[in-house]
């Protein structure tokens, strides 16, 4: 099975606009930054993008793209802002987030991450723990009031829980340090986190790799990614970057 | 408005104080802020760090050429392995946090209650109809077995962060199990707050007159040992 793409056009095609697509990484680590510079090229618009934490802010030169553009309608995230109040006030994503024009909505981070486990498990719903006693055991946490659902709960061996549905994307863009042509995937150090989970709930994955091997090249133990949640994969040059710079 | 009104421990010495309560063998997270500081106490210490981006056994900090951009912290710091790092997915790493098998948990906060009630995840001010940054904050409130707030006493215009009630938005109830700030150590019990330790200098009443809520005086009142 060859999943290998020729280039980015390739890589998303079939991307349209009003599209969920998760962006893997957190921060700036393991974000997938050619497939969104090539999203913010193709200009779809009205897109939901689906974080774990922070990639957008970790890969600010993809997300000013996306802004200027106009192409986003909603962002999911547990950290979609700014550390620094002073900093996130001056950005035009926290403006439009302020002014309504951008939606946030905002999950806590491991409650995100099960989100897209049961996706890519077929588990339509779990009640969580978390979040009892906050704001988010009353509604959905966005910006956007009219959009602020009730939740569901139920006390469990005593213990409040919020009923949580699967987040399911129609893409996942990822990036992995090493794939084979079939999908397997290997990622580096910190690179990993939201983007093994993201590949397993989407409809489809384009993982972006750094180094292309053959079937049979990696060892077998070592995949954390097995191919079968991966679509396509696109070779990409290593991008340095400073990572203190967020 | 008033301003701050005494002066006590730096914001490394608070992490100190907190590294000497962290029981060797255990497996510990530190959150953003003064808890950062905490694990520049531990070197050497037999304290495994978990990081919420999918790490265990972080290493200190690193700088100039041993910077890699693909090993991070969870609050975006570059670090170092530690001898023995293991690396895996966010899910796993929240099933260690949600699933209660990280020992300590330290983390700052704007506002603690006598319930041990905290808020750390949103400022009102910042005037964002609502959203925040939650980031792992709750999800290790709940797993937490023992959970430390590590903070300034109070905010920069001398406002208590230890109130009767939260005016900021909660990040869990009734989690907090001690405050350690720049002027006091305070255990929460169930009758309320316990005032175990204080700066050097500073009398029962200098604490209480910084503190909302009615402080309860340990019967072995100390100075805070470091």
């Amino acid at each position: 099975m060859d999943k290998t793409v020729k280039d980015v056009e390739e890589a998303l095609s079939g991307i349209e606009d009003g599209a969920t697509i998760a962006i893997g990484g957190f921060f700036a680590a393991g974000v997938p930054r050619i497939l969104l510079r090539a999203l913010a090229d193709k200009g779809v618009k009205n897109l939901t993008l689906a974080c774990g934490s922070g990639p957008l802010l970790g890969a600010k030169g993809e997300l000013d793209a996306l802004l200027s553009n106009g192409q986003i309608g909603k962002v999911i995230d547990s950290y979609g802002l700014f550390r620094s109040a002073t900093k996130g006030g001056q950005h035009p994503f926290e403006q439009q987030v302020r002014s309504g024009e951008i939606e946030l909505e905002v999950y806590p981070m491991g409650t995100l991450a099960e989100k897209y486990r049961m996706a890519g498990a077929g588990i339509p719903a779990s009640f969580l723990p978390v979040g009892a006693g906050s704001m988010v055991e009353s509604s959905i946490i966005t910006n956007i009031e009219d959009h602020r659902k009730p939740r569901e709960t139920r006390v469990i061996n005593g213990q409040t829980c919020i009923l949580e549905y699967a987040l399911k994307p129609d893409f996942a863009l990822i990036h992995a340090n090493t794939g084979d042509a079939e999908g397997n995937l290997c990622y580096r150090k910190t690179a990993r986190n939201f983007n093994h989970v993201m590949a397993t709930a989407a409809r489809v994955t384009i993982a972006e790799v750094e180094n292309l091997v053959s079937p049979g090249d990696l060892s077998p133990e070592s995949v954390h990614t097995p191919g079968i949640f991966v679509k396509r994969v696109l070779q990409v040059p290593r991008i340095t970057f400073d990572i203190t710079a967020l | 408005m008033a301003l701050k009104k005494f002066e006590g421990l730096p914001r490394e010495v608070i992490a100190l104080r907190v590294s000497q309560e962290i029981e060797d063998n255990s497996y510990v997270n530190l959150g953003i802020g003064i808890p950062t500081l905490v694990s520049n106490w531990l070197e050497g210490r037999d304290v495994i760090l978990q990081s919420e981006i999918g790490m265990l056994k972080t290493g200190s900090l690193a700088e100039g050429g041993d910077i890699d951009q693909d090993l991070i912290n969870a609050s975006c710091q570059p670090v170092l392995e530690a001898q023995g790092t293991v690396y895996f997915d966010i899910c796993e790493s929240f099933a260690m946090i949600r699933g209660g098998h990280v020992d300590v948990t330290v983390m700052g906060a704007f506002q603690v209650t006598p319930t041990g009630d905290f808020a750390s995840w949103m400022n009102p001010s910042r005037g964002l109809n609502g959203v925040g940054n939650i980031g792992g904050s709750m999800d290790l409130a709940t797993g937490a077995k023992k959970l430390f707030i590590a903070m300034e006493h109070t905010t920069n215009d001398g406002s208590p962060k230890i109130v009767r009630e939260l005016t900021y938005p909660a990040t869990a109830r009734k989690k907090a199990n001690k405050i350690f700030t720049d002027l006091a150590v305070i255990e929460v019990i169930p009758e309320g707050l316990l005032l175990k330790e204080i700066f050097p200098g500073l009398s029962v009443d200098d604490i209480q007159s910084v503190t909302e809520p009615k402080l309860l005086v340990s019967p072995d009142l100390k100075e805070i040992e470091l």
